[in-house]
Order: structure tokens, then C-alpha cells, then sequence
């Protein structure tokens, strides 16, 4: 059976920079990922990256930014590190070989972003994530001599040894259905975040948070799960992200008068304020009867604006994806969007070295929360914190496993997800199919813990998932074979949602202020007097979600009142 | 919502069985993908249905598959579309051809199209010393890889790669559009090198026989024929990297044949491939050799009367004007003064201009 230093579960740009890191650090390294990780949701990261390169820039206006997008939830020593290590991030990334777009001098060019006092956001046309991911993948393959990769492994558990420490994880080869035990003296989970718990989503149908669900299931404790971010622009249709790249780039939001409503919201940032300020605005707009489209469910976003020429060579992908998706030239007539679900801030609690509560268990980027999002994520600051604290879990881990031999970890425990695999496939055709209890989840999450929430809502949302759970526990599923069984799979990122979403639920009840993401229509105000500090969620020994607190670290910017 | 009906190509390794077709019913709006309505029979009807997706927005490159025939992405493809193109309305879906299948619509990528890809030396070789701050290179050329860093490694062009067909060893469409991503980088150390390689190897970049296959296949518009394309210019005109399998020659001999005669002269390109440019090549032992060896050919070529004996020993003849008209476009490109790049990025698409 393997055995690694660091194994690493999750190939975007969290797991494989902290790949890359752990192999330079000298560790022996697995990477494992059920899909081939190019195939990884970073591939849809759009914008950009930020970083205080400019001249007239600074990392500590960076950091503040970070810390006022967050609506003040973020913990300010984790951004002070991410904001301040982010200029020498981007320069190693342009070494390997990134291809951001240059200015006239051929320096790195910078776009704008919502909420950043400055042009700050470095790029590849938009198709930045990809980029970045695919010269990952390069200098992976480059290294392949000290790190092993397992492309189309799934991890179906995480493994404590007798101390309570994390020493591997059971998976599951995709392509031949064997399991096996990988002992690690360190795992570090990057296996991002679980917006398939919403339908409609901007996420992928892999997005089904295992790593927070597996995690969690060992005892780990769940931070900031309330704070979902819905992002100002996906396709009204079906959810598709437009980056937010085209607002950098000047496009408009216009409602059904026409008139570019963030002026009544943020008269300053106008359709550059922060996320969740600005799908507020546009549901508040949408609600009060100014949406447009058939059901006036959509706003308009106006990309006319913006010269054609810089369209074709910036923003080529959303060309595609209007014309693709929508059936709209968006070079010639506005495109009708909606805010929609698109990340998860909170995750698994980690410190700025992605080290979680239970010691050799690590997690980086959307599967964590460190937290340097809070209450809400500026855009272009996902995959700086994928590779920021990718590389620093890497870094950290291949250091403490110097120090130690190879844990124990209990080899019989591959029986367990042997035999729970074996009870999915044995299954009697009765109960209900593993897509309708998805569908039922994401139809439902997207109406009670959407950008609006109340108490009524949040309490029903909880009732239907403790059913849907129940519902789980039994559904059928067709495929019986050994070869790429997805199906089976299907049935156990389902189980993975499900504890994403309740302890989501919990967390959004028990939070009874407005912050960042979470506005709570019968608590509108945000109350730091009470409400200053992060909601733990840790699996109790019934199994049901336990709620505690933790400060939030607060170095130089005291909370104030948020406008944009 | 309309009905649509999908004809899957299935086939579990388990069973013992032959692959076979299998047919599900699905409503959805017609302008929903192939993706969606396969989706939709895994979820109601068979959830052993094997195809690889994620994002479900054609940036992540799972979903490669042939649509009546055709690659692309199952995502990429709406139902109206399919059903029309397909001849009796029926959308048929089977897995992409060049690489082995492993289930259903699931075909193996590490087998052929990653094992081509580590084969061009897949990472930047930076020029030493490494600057503090980033590489000052010119901004048109970060634009103009961005057209291959484009790519996003779904198999559709190596699944229909004519040449990849006759020659498995072919290095292929996507490995060499990769290979232009660092060519065509200026902070790569290796141009001549890369190129060298690309060149001397017989399953490299002169093995493309320029059939647009790749083009046509490509979801992402990275054309990875325009990208060999301009792999050979690279080679030829900045590095003037004369290769041992004649690529090179071949080329040249291509260029002033269509420039002489207005077409191709399929009698005259053997010879001068090898023997140089010039009419009286055939005469060169280089060229007898491979005129002897050519035999076999030559005599299938003459009995399907792809060649006449009378065409060969005189040219094809065009009309003046049409003659001169060629000769003018060779007048414009030449005039130029600079290398007409195959870039979208760059170069707008020709309805970009409109």
C-alpha cells in the first residue's frame, strides 16, 4: 500500500501548488484527485489574481480591502500574511511560465475588480484559472519523479490513528473500483467547495464538498459555513458565471428602466462594490418589480460599453459562453443575468499554515477557511488563497513530517468503506433516486439560504434536510459495476452535501445579525457587539451539528461602518 | 420543452459483451446541451450511463465525445442543432476515436493523448537568470500564446486526427499546439531546441498531412493545425532548420509549385521535395531513390488516375487571369514584410472586423 509524507487530496490550484511546494520542501508527495486535475473546478476561475504590484500600490491596502469586502468576519493576521506574500506569488507564477497579459512597457497588466481600491488584478484574457491551473499541471509533470499523482481516485474517508491524528485516507480507484489504504504522515485536503448544494450554481458537478463533509465526519470543526457567496452575474438561465472581469472592464448593470441602479447602493464603487453588495441590490431590484426578462427575474448587464477590440482579446470566454449559452452576441446587446450561487467562504477551520484542529489534517482554499474571506470573498482573491496557503500548508506539512516517523494508521479500516460501498450497491429498488434528493436539496437551498434569509425560511430548510438525509440513507442507485462507477460515487458526494448544507443551516439560524453574505431579513443590522466572532460547527457525538464560537483576530483595522 | 431521442454507443468491460446502441427519450428545450440530455437519462433512467463531465460550461474538458460522427463537447452542443445534423434524427453519441475506450463514453486520454502531451517537453525552460520582478517581454506575444494556452486538453482533435489514424506515433494537434505555447513564448530558453526535436522526429511536426480536421473539432478555436503551421514557419524561416525527413524541402517545393503553376503539381512535388526546387530535381540521385521507392504508389496512383502520364509530363494550366491571380496573392503576402500570423487573438476573427 502507498505510503507518502504529504498526500494531498484535491488537484486545483490549492492541492497542486501545495504539490509543488511539499516535493521542493523534499517530501515524498501523492497527489489524488477523482478527477484529472485539469479537469478541477480552479479551470473556471475567470478574472484574475490579486496583488499590490503596482508602483503606486501597497499590500496593506490590500489587506484592507480583504478586511472590509468581509464584511470585518476576516481574520486579520491570515489576510495580512495572504496580501503581503501575494506580489512574490505572482512573480513565481509568471516564472513557471503563467502568460498574464503584459501592458504597453510589457509589464504584468492590472485590471480592476469589485472592491478594490486600486487596479490590482493580474489576468489571462479570462481564462486566468485555467491558465494557472494547466502550468501547474506543467511543472507537475515536470517533477513527476517526486510527486505521484493518482488521477480518478476517490477519497471515500479520512484515517485517525490511535493519538486522534489524521494518517491517511481510503480511496477508491475510479477505473478499477479496488480500494485501497494510503498511510501519510500528513494529509492536506484541497478539494474545494460544495456548491452543488445549490441549484441553479456556478459550480461544477464536482463541487460536491467532500473534503468539508470528511472532515467534518472525523471531528473536525466547520467554520463560517453560513457565508455563501451569490455572485452578481450568472446566466439567468442556468447559472453560468460571467466574470466579473466584464465590470472590471467597464460594463454597466442596468435594470428595467434602463438605469444603472447601483448609484441608489454604492454610488462610489457603482458595479464594482462588493459581491454581496451588489447581489442585494440586484435581488432588492428584482423583488421590487425592476428585474427584466419574461418572469423579471434577470438584470441586465451591459458589456456594449466596453470596446470591441478589448472584448476579442480580454473577455473571449464570456463571448463564447453568451453566444453558447445564452444565444447572446454580448458584443452588440446586453446579456440577462441573476445573482447565483458561487462560493463557499466558510470550510474547514485551518490556521494561516492550513493546519486544522486535528493534528496532520490540512486544508487549502475552497475546502478551508482560514478564514481570510469572512463574510464575503473579493473577487480575484480565490486563487490567491488557494496558493497562498496551498503553498504554506505544503510547506508546513513536509517540516513537521521530518520530525516524525510513518503514523499507524488502522489498515482494517478499509473494510468499513469496503462494506459501505457494498450496502450502496446492494440496495432494493425502492425509495427514491440519489438525482431527486439532489435536486429537491439544491432547489430547496437556493430559496431559504439564498441571499435573502429568515427564520421561517431557515427553520423549514432544515426540516426538509434532516428528511432528505433520512431519504439518503436509502436510495437506489443502477449501476453494480467495478469500472467507473460513477453512480456509486453520486451516492456518496450526495451524503457529502447534505452535511454541507445542514451544518450550513445551523450556522445561518444561529447567526442572527446581517454580515457579508448572511442578510437576515428579521435581523437587518449587523451587530458586532454580539455577533463579532465565527460559528464553529462540530459533529456531536449523536451525530447532529454542535454550535461554539471563536474571536475573530482583529490586528489594525477595527470594524466600521461598511459603504461603497 | 421538445423530445429528443439520444442513440448512446454503450459498452461495460465487465460484461463479456460487444459494445451496442442504446436509445432513451429525454424532454428538454431545444437550445440545452447533448450533456444536459444525457445527464437527464443518467438521472432518470440509467445511472451507469459512463461519461466524463464537470463543468458543464465547456472550459473543463471532460466531455469530449462524437456527436453523429463529429467531436466535440457533449456541453457544446445543443439538441435542435444535433438532431438536425444527424440523418434520422436521432442524436447518436459514442466515444471519441484515436484512444481506447474504457466504458460507454469514456474513453482513456493517459493512454495516447497525455502520453503526447509530456512528449513536447511540457514546461516552460525559462531564460537564466530568472528577474526579480516579472519578464518584460512584448504584450502582443503574451496575447498571441494565449490562443493555445486556450486549450483545455479535451482530446476532440486527437480524436479525429487523420493522421494520427495512419501514423499512431503522430505527435498530434493538441501535444504541438501545446509545444507553440512554449515556441511562442519569448521567455523559453529552448525555440531552437523544441523545434529541432519537433522537426527531425518523423511523427512530428511534418507529419500533419493539413487536413483542418482540428480546426473543425476544436471547441475553443485554438486551431491546432494553424499552430503546426506556424511550429514549421518557426522551424524554416527563423531557425532555417532543414530536417532529415524533408519537411523542410518538401515545403518550399510546395510553395513555388502552386506559385508556377497556379495548382499543385503532383508529379513535380516528389522529386523536388527531395532532389531541391528546381524542374530538373527528378535528375539528382536523391530524388531517383525516392522515385524508385515510390513505385508502388506511383502505379496505384496512375491506375486510380489520380495522375495521368500525359499530366505528368505536362503541368496543369490554369486560365491567365485565374494564374495571376494567384501570383497576386503571393505579391500581397510577400509585400507584407512580415509573417501572416494564424491568430484569432491577435488577428480578430474575419466577422470580428465586419
Amino acid at each position: 500500500m502507498p505510503a507518502h509524507d504529504v498526500l494531498i487530496i484535491g488537484a486545483g490550484l490549492a492541492g497542486q501548488r501545495a504539490a509543488l511546494a511539499a516535493a521542493e520542501a523534499g517530501a515524498a508527495v501523492a497527489i489524488m484527485s477523482k478527477v484529472h486535475p485539469v479537469r478541477s473546478h480552479s479551470v473556471a476561475a475567470a478574472g484574475g489574481i490579486n496583488a499590490a504590484i503596482a508602483i503606486d500600490d501597497d499590500w496593506t491596502e490590500h489587506a484592507y480591502d480583504t478586511v472590509k469586502g468581509s464584511d470585518f468576519l476576516g481574520d486579520q493576521d491570515a489576510i495580512e500574511i495572504m496580501c503581503s506574500e501575494a506580489p512574490g506569488e505572482a512573480m513565481h507564477l509568471e516564472h513557471i511560465g503563467v502568460t498574464f497579459h503584459r501592458n504597453e512597457k510589457g509589464e504584468l497588466d492590472l485590471r480592476a475588480f469589485g472592491g478594490a481600491s486600486k487596479k490590482r488584478t493580474a489576468y489571462v484574457a479570462d481564462i486566468t484559472g485555467q491558465a494557472i491551473l494547466h502550468v501547474l499541471y506543467e511543472q507537475l509533470m515536470r517533477f513527476h519523479d517526486t510527486v505521484e499523482r493518482y488521477e480518478e481516485w476517490f477519497a471515500t474517508s479520512l484515517i485517525l490513528d490511535e493519538k486522534g491524528h489524521c494518517a491517511g485516507a481510503v480511496a477508491r480507484d475510479i477505473r478499477s473500483g479496488a480500494m485501497e489504504i494510503f498511510d501519510a504522515k500528513s494529509v492536506i485536503l484541497g478539494s474545494g467547495g460544495n456548491g452543488q448544494c445549490y441549484k441553479p450554481t456556478t459550480n461544477a458537478l464536482i463541487c460536491t464538498g467532500d473534503g468539508i463533509a470528511q472532515a467534518y465526519q472525523i471531528g473536525c470543526p466547520l467554520m463560517d459555513m453560513e457565508m455563501v457567496q451569490y455572485h452578481p452575474t450568472t446566466l439567468a438561465e442556468n447559472g453560468f458565471l460571467i466574470t466579473e472581469g466584464a465590470r472590471g472592464e467597464g460594463a454597466h448593470l442596468l435594470n428595467s428602466e434602463g438605469r444603472r441602479f447601483m448609484e441608489d447602493y454604492a454610488p462610489n464603487k457603482m458595479e464594482l462594490a462588493s459581491r454581496d453588495v451588489v447581489s442585494r441590490a440586484e435581488q432588492t431590484e428584482i423583488n421590487e418589480g425592476r428585474g427584466v426578462g419574461a418572469d423579471g427575474q434577470g438584470i441586465y448587464l451591459d458589456i456594449t460599453v466596453v470596446p470591441k477590440k478589448r472584448v476579442h482579446e480580454a473577455l473571449r470566454e464570456i463571448v463564447n459562453i453568451g453566444r453558447d449559452f445564452a444565444g447572446t452576441d454580448i458584443t452588440r446587446e446586453p446579456i440577462m443575468i441573476r445573482p447565483g450561487q458561487h462560493y463557499i467562504m466558510g470550510g474547514v477551520k485551518t490556521d494561516s499554515n492550513g493546519q486544522t484542529p486535528i493534528t496532520g489534517l490540512y486544508a487549502a482554499g475552497e475546502v478551508a477557511c482560514v478564514s481570510v474571506h469572512g463574510g464575503n470573498r473579493l473577487g480575484a482573491n480565490s486563487l490567491l488563497d488557494t496558493l497562498i496557503f496551498g503553498r504554506r500548508s505544503g510547506e508546513h506539512a513536509t517540516a513537521r513530517g521530518k520530525e516524525m516517523a510513518m503514523p499507524k494508521a488502522p489498515h482494517a479500516r478499509i473494510h468499513d468503506d469496503v462494506a459501505m460501498i457494498d450496502q450502496i450497491v446492494g440496495r432494493e429498488h425502492s425509495g427514491r433516486r440519489i438525482s431527486e434528493i439532489k435536486d429537491e436539496l439544491g432547489t430547496m437551498m437556493n430559496e431559504y439560504v439564498a441571499v435573502y434569509r429568515d427564520e421561517d425560511g431557515l427553520t423549514k430548510a432544515h426540516e426538509i434536510v434532516h428528511r432528505l438525509k433520512d431519504e439518503a440513507t436509502s436510495a437506489y442507485i443502477d449501476d453494480h459495476g467495478s469500472v467507473f462507477n460513477q453512480d456509486v460515487l453520486g451516492a456518496i458526494e450526495l451524503g457529502y452535501m447534505l452535511d454541507c448544507a445542514e451544518t450550513t443551516i445551523v450556522s445561518a439560524i444561529d447567526r442572527k445579525e446581517s454580515r457579508g453574505a448572511q442578510f437576515r431579513l428579521d435581523y437587518p443590522e449587523r451587530n458586532d457587539d454580539e455577533w463579532l466572532k465565527h460559528i464553529n460547527v462540530t459533529r456531536g457525538p449523536d451525530g447532529e451539528p454542535q454550535i461554539s464560537y471563536s474571536p475573530v483576530t482583529i490586528t489594525r483595522w477595527q470594524p466600521e461602518v461598511r459603504k461603497y | 420543452m421538445a423530445e429528443f431521442t439520444l442513440r448512446l454507443r454503450r459498452y461495460d468491460p465487465e460484461s463479456g459483451d460487444a459494445p451496442y446502441w442504446e436509445e432513451h427519450t429525454i424532454e428538454l428545450e431545444p437550445h440545452r446541451s447533448v450533456l444536459e440530455a444525457i445527464l437527464q437519462a443518467k438521472a432518470r433512467f440509467d445511472g451507469s450511463i459512463g461519461i466524463r463531465c464537470s463543468c458543464r460550461a465547456a472550459i473543463c474538458g471532460s466531455c469530449g465525445v462524437r456527436i453523429n460522427g463529429h467531436p466535440d463537447l457533449a456541453c457544446h452542443t445543443h439538441l435542435d442543432k444535433a438532431a438536425k445534423q444527424s440523418s434520422d434524427g436521432v442524436i447518436e453519441v459514442e466515444p471519441m476515436g484515436n484512444m481506447p475506450v474504457i466504458k460507454d463514453l469514456i474513453v482513456d486520454m493517459e493512454e495516447v493523448h497525455w502520453k503526447k502531451i509530456r512528449r513536447v517537453t511540457p514546461w516552460l525552460i525559462a531564460k537564466q537568470p530568472v528577474p526579480e520582478r516579472e519578464y518584460i517581454v512584448p504584450r502582443e506575444t503574451m496575447v498571441d500564446v494565449t490562443q493555445s494556452m486556450a486549450c483545455i486538453q479535451c482530446g476532440a482533435c486527437v480524436s479525429d486526427c487523420l493522421a494520427m489514424e495512419v501514423d499512431p506515433e503522430f505527435i498530434g494537434p493538441a501535444a504541438l499546439a501545446k509545444a507553440y505555447r512554449f515556441v511562442g513564448d519569448p521567455r523559453d530558453d529552448q525555440h531552437y531546441e523544441r523545434l529541432k526535436d519537433l522537426a527531425e522526429d518523423p511523427h512530428g511536426i511534418y507529419d500533419c498531412t493539413h487536413c483542418f480536421m482540428c480546426i473543425d473539432a476544436c471547441p475553443k478555436g485554438v486551431a491546432p493545425m494553424s499552430q503546426i503551421m506556424r511550429l514549421r514557419r518557426r522551424a524554416i524561416h527563423d531557425h532555417g532548420i532543414v530536417d532529415r525527413n524533408n519537411g523542410e524541402r518538401h515545403e518550399e517545393a510546395f510553395v513555388s509549385l502552386v506559385r508556377q503553376y497556379g495548382l499543385l503539381n503532383e508529379a513535380e512535388l516528389l522529386p523536388r521535395s527531395y532532389g531541391g526546387d528546381s524542374a530538373l530535381a527528378k535528375f539528382k540521385p536523391a530524388a531517383g531513390k525516392v522515385l524508385l521507392d515510390s513505385l508502388p504508389s506511383i502505379a496505384k496512383a496512375l491506375l486510380r488516375r489520380k495522375v495521368t502520364p500525359a499530366a505528368v509530363l505536362k503541368p496543369h494550366k490554369l486560365a491567365k487571369q485565374d494564374l495571376q491571380a494567384v501570383k497576386r496573392i503571393y505579391e500581397t503576402l510577400d509585400g507584407k514584410g512580415e509573417r501572416n500570423e494564424f491568430n484569432i487573438y491577435i488577428s480578430g476573427r474575419d466577422e470580428d472586423n465586419q
